[in-house]
Order: C-alpha cells, then sequence, then structure tokens
C-alpha cells in the first residue's frame, strides 16, 4: 500500500512528523488527512493519537477535512494588499460562488488565504497547489480558473 | 507568470528626444508585441542613461547591454535578434568604458550594487555544482578546514558579521558560545522559514545559489563542532525545496558532505525540513521545536540555543544570508570584509523593495546605505511621479517611517535611534494614495493570524487590536481607541513571552504617531 511506503521512507523518529503528514496530505486526491492517516502516524512513530491531531492542526498547510482538486490561496499580507489582494479575493469569491474555506460543489476548487508568500515584488500572488501566479488582475484569475476548470 | 526577463530603458531627454526617442519608443513597444513577448520584455522610459552624443539609447537589464544610435527601423533587428534569439545586435552596442563611466548615477536595475551573497545568483546554473565550483566554490571550505576551529571562529568574529534574520546578533560570537559548550553533540541549524511578510531575499539564495549555503553550513559545523545541520525551508517554497535536495545530493557526490570531508577527518551532514505554514516557527526556539516534530510554540529563554538548543544540545541557529557571507569572508578575509558598510555592521544588505515604486525587486548594497538611495536610487522613485508618503521597514513586525526620515542611513544600530528596525530587509513603499490605516489593519490581521495562542497577552492582545482597528476604519471608533491601541502594544511587549507578541508595538506606535493626522478623521 502507498502509505505504507510513504512510511517507510522515513525512519521511525517524531522528527520527521512534519515530512510525513506533508507526503500523505499529497497523497490524498482531495488534499487532506485523513483519519486513517493519522492514525498510522500514531501508531508508526509510536505517539499518542491526540499528539498528532495537535501537531497536524497547529499548522495551516494541513487540513482535516476534505477539500478540492485545486487549493488557491490567495496572498493577503501587505503588499499584496497594497496592490489590491481584498478585491481580487472577492473576485473570486463571485466567480466560484463560495466563501472563504469553502469548496465548490463539484470538489474543483477550495479557496483559502495565506499570509506572504514571498513573491511580493509581484504581487498579487496566490499558490495553486504547489504553484505561484503574480501579478494578478481580476481577469487572469478568472482566466487561471477557466484553465484549471477543463484541464 | 513571472517577472519580466528583461528591462529596455529608453532614454528620453533633449538629445535623443531630438534624434528620434519617441519614435523609436513606439517602433519598439509595437516589435515587442507583434512577437508575443509583452509578459517577458518590458519596455521602460527613463530620463537621460548619462551617454551623450550617440542620440537614442537602449539600456537592456540584466544582460547591461547598451545600444547606441538607435533609429526606428533598428527596432525588428533588436527585438528579433537579442530578444527572441539572445543574440545581442553587436554594430549597435556601445563600448564598454562609455557605459562604465556613467553606470552608478544611473537608476533602477541598471544601477551599481554591491553583490557579495547574491554574486552568482542569475548567473550561474544553480542546479550545476560545477558551475559553482568554477566561480570559486568551495575553496573557501578547504581553506576553512586548513584552520582549526578557533581560527574560523576568531576571523568571522574579526569581521563583524551580525546575523541577517533581524535581531544582528554578533555571529562570531554565536558560534563561539556553542564551541565552548561541552556536549556530546552539537548541532547547526540554518533558518530558512522566511515568512516576514515582503521578505524573499532568502528564497533567492536557496534558489539561485544553493551551495553557498552549503558550503556557508558546513564551514559553520566545522568551526562549532557540530557533525549535522539541518535547513528549516517552509513549506510553500516548493522550488527551493527542490533546489536544495538536488545540491545536497550533488555536494555528497564530490565528497563535500559526510564522512571525512576532502580529507580532512572532519564529517558533516545535512538534512532538509520542510515546515508548514506557521510564521511564528521562523522564531529560534519555535523552530527546535516544530524541527523536533512538535507544535511551533515558542520556549523560554534562557536558556538560549547555543547551550540548550535542538534536542537539548547546544545549536547555532542562523538565518540564509548570515551563512552565504560566510564563504566570501573565509575565502577574502575579515579586512576585506570591513572595507564595506559601517564600522558597527561592516558588509552588505539584500533588501527587496516592493509597493508603489518603479522597479519592484531585489538589491544587495552596502550597510549604511540610505533609505532614499535604496527607494529613489534603486527602486526608481514613486510609481507614476507620485509622491512618497511612507515606507514600512523591516517586514509586519517592522515601523511605519515618514518622509523626515529617508535620509537615514540603514544599519542595525543606526536604526535603533529612531525606534526602527532593519528587521528581514523589507521595504514596502506607500505613495500618497496609500492608507495608513489600511495599512495598519492588514498589519494587524497578520499577527492576529500568526500569534500562536501560547501566552495570553498575545492571543487576546492581537485579536483586540485587530478588533479596535477595523472599529475604526468602519467609523465606529472613539476617540480613546487610539491610545488604548498603543497601551496594548505597550502591554504586549512587557508581557508577550517571545518576540512575535512583543514586537507589534513597533507597526502599531509608529503608524499611530507618525501618521497621527490619518487616524484622527476616523474618531471623530
Ligand atoms: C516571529 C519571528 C519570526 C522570525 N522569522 C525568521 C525567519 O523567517 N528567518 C530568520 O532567519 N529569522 C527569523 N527570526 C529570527 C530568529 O529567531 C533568529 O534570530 C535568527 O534565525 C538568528 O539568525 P541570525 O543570527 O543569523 O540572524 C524570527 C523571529 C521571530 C520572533
Ligand atoms: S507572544 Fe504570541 S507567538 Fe509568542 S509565544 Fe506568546 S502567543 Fe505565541
Ligand atoms: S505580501 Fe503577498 S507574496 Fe509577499
Amino acid at each position: 500500500m502507498e502509505k505504507v511506503k510513504v512510511l517507510r521512507k522515513y525512519p521511525p523518529k517524531r522528527d520527521n512528523i512534519l515530512l510525513i503528514l506533508h507526503e500523505l496530505q499529497r497523497l490524498n486526491p482531495n488534499n487532506y488527512l485523513t483519519e486513517d492517516d493519522l492514525r498510522l502516524v500514531s501508531q508508526y512513530l509510536s505517539l499518542p493519537i491526540s499528539e498528532v491531531v495537535g501537531v497536524a492542526t497547529f499548522y495551516s498547510l494541513f487540513s482535516l477535512k476534505p477539500r478540492g482538486k485545486y487549493l488557491l490561496r490567495v496572498c493577503k499580507s501587505p503588499a499584496c494588499h497594497l496592490e489590491g489582494a481584498v478585491s481580487l479575493l472577492q473576485e473570486i469569491k463571485n466567480y466560484l460562488g463560495i466563501e472563504e474555506g469553502d469548496t465548490t460543489d463539484d470538489g474543483m476548487f477550495t479557496l483559502e488565504t495565506s499570509e506572504c508568500l514571498g513573491h511580493c515584488a509581484e504581487a498579487p500572488a496566490m499558490m495553486v497547489n504547489d504553484e505561484v501566479f503574480t501579478k494578478l488582475s481580476e481577469e487572469s484569475v478568472r482566466e487561471i480558473i477557466d484553465r484549471l476548470r477543463r484541464s | 507568470m513571472r517577472l519580466a526577463r528583461s528591462h529596455v530603458l529608453v532614454s528620453i531627454d533633449i538629445e535623443s528626444v531630438a534624434s528620434g526617442a519617441w519614435e523609436v519608443l513606439k517602433r519598439l513597444k509595437e516589435e515587442i508585441s507583434r512577437r508575443g513577448l509583452l509578459e517577458e520584455i518590458k519596455v521602460l522610459e527613463t530620463g537621460t542613461l548619462g551617454v551623450t552624443g550617440l542620440g537614442v539609447v537602449l539600456a537592456v537589464y540584466p544582460e547591461r547591454i547598451y545600444y547606441g544610435k538607435v533609429k526606428p527601423e533598428d527596432c525588428p533587428r533588436i527585438v528579433e535578434e537579442h530578444f527572441l534569439k539572445g543574440r545581442p545586435v553587436q554594430d549597435l552596442i556601445i563600448k564598454e568604458e562609455v557605459v562604465r563611466a556613467v553606470r552608478r548615477d544611473l537608476i533602477g536595475p541598471m544601477r551599481e550594487q554591491k553583490r557579495v551573497v547574491l554574486e552568482n545568483s542569475g548567473i550561474i546554473d544553480p542546479e550545476k555544482i560545477e558551475e559553482y565550483l568554477a566561480r570559486d566554490g568551495y575553496t573557501a571550505l578547504e581553506k576553512a578546514l586548513s584552520l582549526t576551529p578557533d581560527e574560523v571562529i576568531a576571523e568571522v568574529k574579526k569581521s563583524g558579521l551580525r546575523g541577517r534574520g533581524g535581531a544582528g546578533f554578533p555571529t562570531g560570537i554565536k558560534w563561539e558560545g556553542a564551541r565552548k559548550a561541552s556536549a556530546m553533540e552539537k548541532f547547526i541549524i540554518c533558518n530558512a522559514d522566511e515568512g516576514e511578510p515582503g521578505t524573499f531575499k532568502d528564497r533567492l539564495i536557496l534558489e539561485g545559489d544553493p551551495h553557498k549555503l552549503i558550503e556557508g553550513l558546513i564551514i559553520a559545523g566545522y568551526a562549532v563542532g557540530a557533525r549535522k545541520g539541518y535547513i528549516y525551508i517552509r513549506g510553500e517554497y516548493a522550488l527551493s525545496l527542490h533546489r536544495m535536495h538536488k545540491a545536497i545530493e550533488d555536494a555528497r557526490k564530490y565528497g563535500l558532505l559526510g564522512e571525512d570531508i576532502l580529507g580532512s577527518g572532519f564529517s558533516f551532514n545535512l538534512e532538509i525540513k520542510e515546515g508548514a505554514g506557521a510564521y511564528v516557527c521562523g522564531e529560534e526556539t519555535a523552530l527546535m521545536e516544530s524541527l523536533e516534530g512538535k507544535r511551533g510554540n515558542p520556549r523560554i529563554k534562557p536558556p538560549y540555543p547555543t547551550v540548550v538548543g535542538l534536542f537539548g544540545s547546544p545549536t547555532v541557529i542562523n538565518n540564509v544570508e548570515t551563512l552565504a557571507n560566510i564563504p566570501a569572508i573565509i575565502r577574502k578575509g575579515a579586512d576585506w570584509f570591513r572595507t564595506m558598510g559601517t564600522e558597527s555592521c561592516p558588509g552588505t544588505k539584500v533588501y527587496t523593495i516592493l509597493g508603489d515604486v518603479n522597479f519592484p525587486g531585489l538589491i544587495e548594497v552596502e550597510m549604511g546605505t540610505t533609505l532614499y538611495e535604496i527607494i529613489f536610487g534603486y527602486g526608481g522613485g514613486i510609481k507614476g511621479g507620485k509622491k512618497f508618503k511612507a515606507a514600512l521597514v523591516g517586514g509586519a513586525a517592522g515601523v511605519f517611517l515618514p518622509e523626515s526620515l529617508l535620509n537615514v542611513r540603514m544599519d542595525f544600530d543606526n536604526l535603533k535611534q529612531y525606534k526602527a528596525v532593519l528587521g528581514s530587509g523589507a521595504i514596502l513603499v506607500m505613495s500618497q494614495e496609500a492608507s495608513i490605516p489600511k495599512m495598519l489593519h492588514s498589519v494587524l490581521y497578520f499577527f492576529r493570524h500568526e500569534s500562536c495562542g501560547q501566552c495570553s497577552p498575545c492571543r487576546s492582545g492581537t485579536r483586540e487590536l485587530y478588533r479596535i482597528s477595523g472599529h475604526l476604519l468602519e467609523r465606529k471608533g472613539k476617540a480613546e481607541d487610539l491610545n488604548t491601541m498603543v497601551k496594548l502594544s505597550e502591554a504586549l511587549w512587557y508581557s508577550s513571552l517571545c518576540p512575535l507578541g512583543q514586537s507589534l508595538i513597533m507597526p502599531v506606535k509608529s503608524a499611530l504617531e507618525n501618521f497621527r493626522e490619518e487616524f484622527l478623521p476616523l474618531v471623530q
């Protein structure tokens, strides 16, 4: 089973927990950590399940509920804010018909906000899964969303 | 989508206009558009480029190529040959001597920088160790291994290098502390969690010159007596993670990492850890908690990491830019390093210039360069010819500086006089049109979101400050709210457990003091 393969890549030491959680989450088509994942990690690292949940919930890149195929994370930090991140976020909300934190009914998109993504000279920026998109405008985000929808 | 590949500056002055600069500009734009290069090649009008007697002058950056006596009919050739095929048009190029004489007075990306940590970024292929080796790569390591660890530390101390992660602590003294601690095991950590809003300098080192960082880390390990190092990279930096993994693998193949490095008997290994989206993990003790696989809650200091650090062992933790300075210091010596910068802060500093400037981006200049020169020289001044209002210097945990402080020389000590900080080196520029209350609100949102919640002053204080500032923006505020905000941030300064809660006082006080007139109408 693929999950077991992921675990085996790392020695069963606690300091590998973030790397393992990252990989398990990436395996999941819905971009989240299932109860089964957390239980596996708890057994593999000999940690109480509450500890594993405690770690997973501390970090904003992990989710314990299912997310869309594409995770949009729009930067709201000051440099992007100055370049219109707020109206951009509103445009995405309108276009997808969802609120921040929600997933579209077809399971394609989840909308989240994020702090600085380190692409501030090309603000405003957002990440879609592992890819960064910059210098966004209301037209270009609509284009990006349309393109992802077709793919 | 990406940053423009090249910028073309077109000189617009009396001489060039008489020679047809506007016609050249128009034709150039048409050709670039016709070739579908609009996203990649950016054309900018600028004042004189300083070259006289050569008609219309174009400057192409980052290639640093100058064309002279350009006529509209040359444009198709320049676009086709240079921008499309990468072959500069030789017969139009201005001689190097002519160009060198004027370069210092230029603005924007053409202006002369002092590159130490960024010397290779954008020049070498970061995925090829051979290219790093060809530019004196790993010769500093060789030299360090021929010295004793104490001699290495003495050189770093003498250089006066101070930590570039924000606090400016002397690096040599930190190393010495860990070296003197007696323990079976010691660690080196590279802090690559870069989460300070407006900062991406470390990303460009990780992506652009990963081996420089590795070399710095091995030297640090040797000096301190550590056999193991960690690079903690924020989870959002996918390309940095990829490049660092590759670089470590290649260094291992060349015998630069692992057992008995270069036959010196010294062994050192590096491991990469990936963060998962928590700004507070950039704080050194929180980072260690996270690296150990726990929630990233900061620890109480003392004990300091050099005594009790990762897994309870003496640990040196340094920022990416700090470590990237080490190879040059060892290779060229502390005296060379001290020829740059100021007496108490030698060397260079990498800044990110953002917001309402003509040339947002990354520069490396000597410590002590004025804010004015950074914003108006390198940043090219305010977009659209507007007026400067403020610069948020040092990231979210930074200070809103007004126009009257533009002439401040930027280094760790000098900024302190003005109750400001250099921080991460992020400079967010705001024009007359920006609203300081709105920017402050965005900063407070950031702190509320990133407070780890471990101690109650910060947990409830950040929420309360955000709430009050929101009220102000909705015009529901009361006159005493402004004082309450200052008082609250002072309370956080006294009682928070870690610098995250403590540093909120910087943006809050500076905004309310330096730009009070923008807040007053909100409470009337
Ligand atoms: C909330 C917070 C976030 C921080 N984030 C970073 C960071 O992203 N990168 C960094 O190098 N230092 C960061 N620091 C500073 C570190 O705690 C530490 O001082 C630094 O890594 C030491 O390295 P240096 O001596 O080379 O500067 C942060 C500090 C605080 C309080
Ligand atoms: S000051 Fe804030 S971030 Fe620091 S420990 Fe307390 S709650 Fe956490
Ligand atoms: S502020 Fe948005 S990417 Fe940095």
